[in-house]
């Protein structure tokens, strides 16, 4: 996966410098199916720094994003709302 | 909601009232959490959690045990406050201060700061984002319980989250917005250090 998603996390134009570098070479005695594989090696080693990097940075909104709802979640029910329903639960069976 | 045919259905006994108001009764912190990302301000927000508890009891001869209640109470309450903000509560005008007063007073001097940035970075995302996001990444619903919520397509609420943790990842990091003086990438850098700790946590 790692060069297809090169796309979403390529900035800066550090990786699209590394392309002009590869077409400006002069042609060696290596195939050129050996650029191909030493560059995706290179390019699938920063994308999947940058691919961790996204997703440590996104489970830590999420932690944080938990964090904040259950932090209400945890606070201790005011009293309104079950005087409320206890009163409501009367008058219905009262009518009931 | 109630239904035409809620007069055909026998009438419930108390037994059943009592089941379902135990549920309710445990719902009840969801729906106060709920309500507080819809609309900030706590004392607002429980005005809401409760209308929506009300309304659940009501409506409780339409509810079906054994299905999901936690769902249909948040889509009442979802309900509740987009018709009640039409008179109202306007998010906008709100996010701001409402910021400032939500600040939960917790033991670590620090995580205050990370969970104000959070909420004014939440508050910067169109709404039908931040309440996807919410449903899905701290509610605990499923993609398709979240669709049925928000009455949208199931693939409508995977793109608005995805969406919404893309635009919050870019506010938090990239200084969107910026308060007090204080450079947005502070937020990113506080938001890790807690996550790293509460992952040690646990």
């Amino acid at each position: 996966m790692g060069v297809r998603a090169d796309g979403n996390f390529a900035e800066g134009g550090a990786l699209s410098g590394d392309e002009e570098q590869s077409r400006g070479r002069v042609p060696r005695e290596r195939g050129p199916e050996d650029m191909i594989e030493q560059r995706s090696i290179d390019e699938r080693r920063k994308t999947s720094a940058a691919l961790d990097e996204a997703r440590l940075r996104q489970q830590a909104i999420g932690v944080r994003l938990r964090q904040m709802f259950d932090e209400v979640v945890n606070e201790q029910i005011p009293d309104e709302f079950l005087d409320i329903l206890r009163r409501a639960d009367k008058r219905s069976s009262e009518n009931g | 909601m109630p239904g035409p045919d809620d007069a055909l259905k026998p009438p419930r006994s108390a037994a059943d009232d009592e089941a379902f108001k135990r549920e309710l009764v445990q719902l009840i912190p969801h729906l106060r959490a709920f309500a507080r990302t819809l609309c900030g301000e706590p004392a607002a927000a429980d005005d809401l959690a409760q209308d929506a508890m009300m309304k659940a009891w009501d409506a409780r001869n339409s509810f079906q045990m054994g299905t999901n209640m936690k769902a249909w109470t948040f889509m009442i309450l979802r309900n509740q406050f987009y018709s009640e903000k039409r008179r109202s509560w306007r998010q906008s005008q709100l996010d701001q201060e409402a910021a400032e007063r939500t600040l939960v007073a917790v033991d670590d001097p620090e995580a205050p700061v990370a969970l104000d940035e959070l909420r004014q970075g939440l508050s910067m995302l169109p709404a039908e984002q931040r309440e996807a996001l919410i449903l899905v990444g701290a509610g605990g619903f499923a993609y398709e319980e979240a669709a049925e919520i928000c009455n949208c397509a199931v693939g409508t609420v995977k793109s608005r989250v995805s969406r919404a943790r893309r635009a919050l990842h870019a506010i938090l990091e990239g200084g969107a917005y910026d308060r007090d003086g204080r450079s947005a990438g502070d937020a990113m850098r506080s938001i890790l250090a807690d996550a790293e700790r509460l992952s040690t946590l646990r």
